[in-house]
C-alpha cells in the first residue's frame, strides 16, 4: 500500500509525489506550447532570412525575431528546466515537494510574465529584440513581463532547494549524497540563482527607466549586467543538459557514471568558474582593457571547459560500459551497433552529445578567442554557434527526455512511436546543417539580426557580397525547413500522446 | 545508476583511461589558455581596448569640427560628398572620427595605405555595430563611449561599413563607406 499522496513508479521503483507530478506536467506542457510558438516564429524568421524567399516585411521580421529569441531561449528552456528540477528533487529522492502551492505561484508568475511579453511584442510595442539594449525602449509591460518571469523562475529554484533540504532531513535517500542527476541539477540551480539575480538587477532599473522614474540607463553598463543574465543562463542550460544526458543514460541503458567523484567535481567546476566567461560578449566593446578581457574570457573559463571535457568522456564511456555489461562485447563497436537506436530518447541524446561536442563547444572556445572574436562578433558565426549549443545540445536533450516523461510522468504510451523515432534524426540533421551554414555565411561577414542583406532596404551604399554566401544561405533555408519539420513532429507526438496515447497502468 | 544515490563508498580513485583523458584535456586547455596572451603579444591584430567616456553631444561637436577641418574639396572647390555623406581625408598619423547614428555612418574616411590612424568610434543614439566588409572586422559603437581603433590600412580600395547591431526599424539600411588610397 503506497503512502498517501504517492504512487510507486513501476519502472524505476521510485515513489512519486502526486502534487509534484502535477507541477511537472504543467511546466512541461507549457514549455512545449512555447516551443511551438517559438518554432512558428523560427519558421517565419528563417523564411525571411532565406534570400530566395524573403517572406516578411521589416517590422514583422524584427518582431518575430524578438518573439523567437524570447520564447525559445527563455520561456521554452526555463519552463522545461523547472519541470526537470521538480523531477530531480521530488521524484528522484522520493520525497514530497516542499510546498506545492509555492510551485503554483511560481508557475503562474512565469506564465503571466511570458504571456505579457508575447502580447507586448506581437502588439508591436516592443521591437527591441530579446536583448533589449538601451536606449532602444520597449513598453514598460515588456520589462515587467520579463521580471515576473524571472521572479517566478527564482521561486521555482527556491522550491527545488527546499525540497532537497526536506529529503535530507527526512532521510528519504540512503548514503551520503544525491543521485548524480540531482547533483547536476543542483549545480544548474546554483548557477540559476546568480543568473536570475542579474536578470532582476538589470530589468528592474530598466523598467523604472521606461516609466521615466530613472533618466538614464548606461548602455555599456547594461551590456555587462545583461550578459550576466544572457550568458550565465546558457550555463544553466549546459549543466541541465548534461544532467539530462546522465538521466537518459540511466533510463535507456542502465548507465552508471564511471567515476562519481570526477563527474561531481566537474559539476562543481561549472558552479565556480563559468559565470565570468559571460564577458566574452564584450570582447569588442569599449570600456574594458585587454588584460581584463583576456583574464575573464581566456583564463578562468578554461576550468569550466575542463568540466565539459570530463563529461565528454564520462557520458559516452558510461554508455559503452553499460552496454558491454549487457553482453555486447564483440570488437570495438558492437556495443555502439547494438545500442537502443529505436529509442528516440537515446538517439536524441547521441545527437545532443555529437552536436554539442563537435559543433558547439569547439566553436565556442574558438570564437571566444580575443582576436578571432573580432571576425565573429554579431555575425552569423555567433548565431550558428548558439544554435548548436542551445538547440543542438540542450533542446534536443530536452526533447529526448520528453520521451521518458510522457510514459513515466504523464503515464501515456508514446503516440506514433515511429514518427518519434525519426524526430531526433530530422531535428539533429536540420540543426547541424543550420548552424554549420550560418557559421559559414557568417565567416564572410553576414550579419545577424538583419532584414535585408541583399539590398539593404534600398540604401545607396548597398554592396554585393561574395556570391559564395548565397550557397550557404541556400543550405540554411533547407536546413531550417528540416529542423522545423523535426520540431513539428516533436510537438505533434507530445500533443498526440497526451490526447490519444494509451494509458500506462 | 545516475538516478539513484551513489554507492556507500563513491570517493574512489580515478581509472587509468579517465586519467589519460584528463591529461590530454589539460594539455589542450593549457595550449588555448596561453594562446590568447601569446597572440596578444605576437599577433598582428588585437581588439582595441582604449576608450573614453564622452557624451553624445560632445562627440558630435568633435566630429563636426573634424569633418569641417579635413573635408575633401573637389576641383571646383566644393566639398565632395557621396550620396550626401561628406568625404574626409584625415591627417595620417592623426585622429579621425566615425559617427554612428540611426541609420547612417558619417563621414566617409579617405585613408592612406600604410599610415597609422586613431579612429574614434561612437554612437549618438542607439547601440550600433561597426562591421567592415570585405575584411569582416567588427566593433561596437556605443553611446557614451569613445572607442579608439588604432589601425593601419594594409590594403587599398573601397570598403563598406554595415551596422550589425539591431538599432531599430531602419537597421538594415545603415550602410556606409571607407576608402583607402
Ligand atoms: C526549428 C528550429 C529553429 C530555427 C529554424 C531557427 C532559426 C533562427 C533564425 C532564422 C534566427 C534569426 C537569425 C538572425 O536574423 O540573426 C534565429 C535566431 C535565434 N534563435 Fe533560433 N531557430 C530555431 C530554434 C531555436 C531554439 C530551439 C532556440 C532556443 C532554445 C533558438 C534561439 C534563438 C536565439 C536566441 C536567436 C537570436 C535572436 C536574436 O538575435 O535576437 N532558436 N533562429
Ligand atoms: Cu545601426
Ligand atoms: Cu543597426
Amino acid at each position: 500500500m503506497a503512502e498517501q499522496g504517492f504512487r510507486t513508479c513501476s519502472v524505476t521503483g521510485l515513489k512519486v509525489h502526486l502534487p509534484a507530478e502535477r507541477l511537472i506536467k504543467a511546466n512541461a506542457v507549457t514549455a512545449i506550447i512555447f516551443i511551438a510558438i517559438g518554432g512558428a516564429a523560427a519558421l517565419l524568421a528563417a523564411l525571411t532570412r532565406w534570400p530566395a524567399v524573403h517572406l516578411l516585411g521589416p517590422e514583422w521580421f524584427y518582431r518575430v525575431l524578438t518573439a523567437h529569441g524570447f520564447d525559445m531561449l527563455i520561456v521554452w528552456i526555463i519552463f522545461f528546466e523547472i519541470a526537470a528540477l521538480y523531477l530531480g528533487s521530488a521524484v528522484l529522492l522520493s520525497v514530497r515537494i516542499a510546498a506545492p502551492l509555492v510551485g503554483w505561484v511560481a508557475y503562474i508568475l512565469m506564465l503571466g510574465g511570458a504571456v505579457l511579453v508575447n502580447i507586448m511584442v506581437l502588439a508591436g510595442k516592443s521591437d527591441v529584440l530579446f536583448t533589449s539594449y538601451p536606449p532602444l525602449m520597449a513598453h514598460p509591460l515588456f520589462y515587467l513581463g520579463v521580471i515576473l518571469f524571472a521572479v517566478g523562475a527564482l521561486i521555482g529554484v527556491a522550491l527545488f532547494f527546499a525540497t532537497l533540504y526536506k529529503a535530507r532531513k527526512e532521510k528519504t535517500y540512503t548514503h551520503q549524497s544525491f543521485p548524480l542527476v540531482t547533483f547536476g541539477l543542483f549545480a544548474a540551480a546554483c548557477i540559476a540563482v546568480t543568473t536570475l539575480l542579474h536578470g532582476a538587477g538589470i530589468y528592474i532599473p530598466t523598467l523604472l527607466w521606461s516609466l521615466g522614474i530613472i533618466h538614464d540607463i548606461d548602455p555599456s553598463a547594461y551590456r555587462l549586467v545583461w550578459w550576466g543574465l544572457g550568458h550565465s543562463s546558457q550555463q544553466i542550460n549546459v549543466t541541465a543538459m548534461i544532467s539530462v544526458w546522465y538521466l537518459i543514460g540511466a533510463l535507456s541503458v542502465g548507465m552508471k557514471p564511471i567515476n562519481e567523484k570526477l563527474c561531481r567535481t566537474a559539476f562543481v567546476l561549472y558552479i565556480l568558474f563559468i559565470d565570468v566567461a559571460s564577458e566574452h560578449h564584450l570582447l569588442v566593446d569599449p570600456v574594458f582593457g585587454n588584460a581584463h578581457k583576456i583574464w575573464n574570457t581566456g583564463y578562468v573559463m578554461h576550468l569550466a571547459v575542463l568540466a565539459s571535457m570530463i563529461h565528454a568522456l564520462a557520458v559516452p564511456a558510461g554508455i559503452e560500459v553499460a552496454l558491454r555489461k549487457q553482453g555486447y562485447t564483440k570488437g570495438l563497436f558492437e556495443w555502439f551497433k547494438m545500442a537502443p537506436w529505436g529509442n528516440p530518447a537515446f538517439s536524441a541524446t547521441v545527437w545532443s552529445i555529437f552536436i554539442f561536442g563537435f559543433l558547439a563547444g569547439i566553436t565556442g572556445v574558438v570564437f571566444g578567442n580575443e582576436q578571432i572574436n573580432m571576425t565573429a562578433h554579431n555575425t552569423w558565426r555567433i548565431t550558428g554557434h548558439f544554435h548548436a549549443t542551445v538547440v543542438g545540445g540542450t533542446t534536443i536533450a530536452f526533447m529526448g527526455v520528453t520521451y521518458y516523461i510522457l510514459p513515466l510522468i504523464f503515464r501515456r504510451q508514446i503516440w506514433a512511436l515511429s514518427l518519434a523515432r525519426i524526430q531526433p534524426w530530422l531535428y539533429g540533421i536540420g540543426i547541424t546543417m543550420l548552424s554549420a551554414s550560418m557559421m559559414l555565411a557568417g565567416a564572410y561577414g553576414i550579419p545577424r539580426r538583419h532584414w535585408d542583406i541583399a539590398n539593404f532596404g534600398g540604401s545607396p551604399f548597398a554592396f554585393a557580397w561574395d556570391p559564395t554566401v548565397y550557397i550557404w544561405l541556400g543550405v540554411f533555408g533547407i536546413a531550417a525547413l528540416l529542423a522545423v519539420a523535426g520540431g513539428i513532429i516533436y510537438v505533434a507526438v507530445s500533443a498526440g500522446t497526451l490526447l490519444w496515447g494509451k494509458k500506462v497502468e | 545508476m545516475s538516478i539513484y544515490p551513489p554507492d556507500k563508498v563513491w570517493w574512489k580513485p580515478i581509472d587509468r583511461e579517465e586519467k589519460i583523458w584528463l591529461v590530454i584535456a589539460l594539455i589542450w586547455l593549457s595550449f588555448t589558455f596561453f594562446l590568447m596572451p601569446v597572440l596578444h603579444v605576437y599577433g598582428r591584430q588585437n581588439p582595441p581596448a582604449l576608450s573614453y567616456r564622452v557624451t553624445p553631444e560632445r562627440f558630435e561637436a568633435l566630429s563636426n569640427e573634424f569633418i569641417e577641418k579635413y573635408r575633401v574639396l573637389g576641383s571646383d572647390g566644393q566639398p565632395v560628398a557621396i550620396n550626401g555623406v561628406p568625404v574626409v581625408h584625415p591627417q595620417p598619423g592623426g585622429d579621425a572620427y566615425i559617427v554612428a547614428r540611426a541609420w547612417s555612418w558619417q563621414p566617409i574616411l579617405e585613408l592612406e595605405k600604410g599610415k597609422p590612424y586613431r579612429i574614434h568610434l561612437s554612437s549618438l543614439d542607439f547601440q550600433h555595430g561597426f562591421s567592415i566588409y570585405p575584411l569582416n572586422m567588427n566593433f561596437m559603437a556605443i553611446p557614451g563611449e569613445d572607442y579608439i581603433l588604432r589601425i593601419t590600412p594594409t590594403s587599398s580600395g573601397e570598403f563598406s561599413i554595415l551596422c550589425n547591431e539591431y538599432c531599430g526599424i531602419g537597421h538594415h539600411t545603415m550602410v556606409g563607406k571607407l576608402i583607402v588610397r
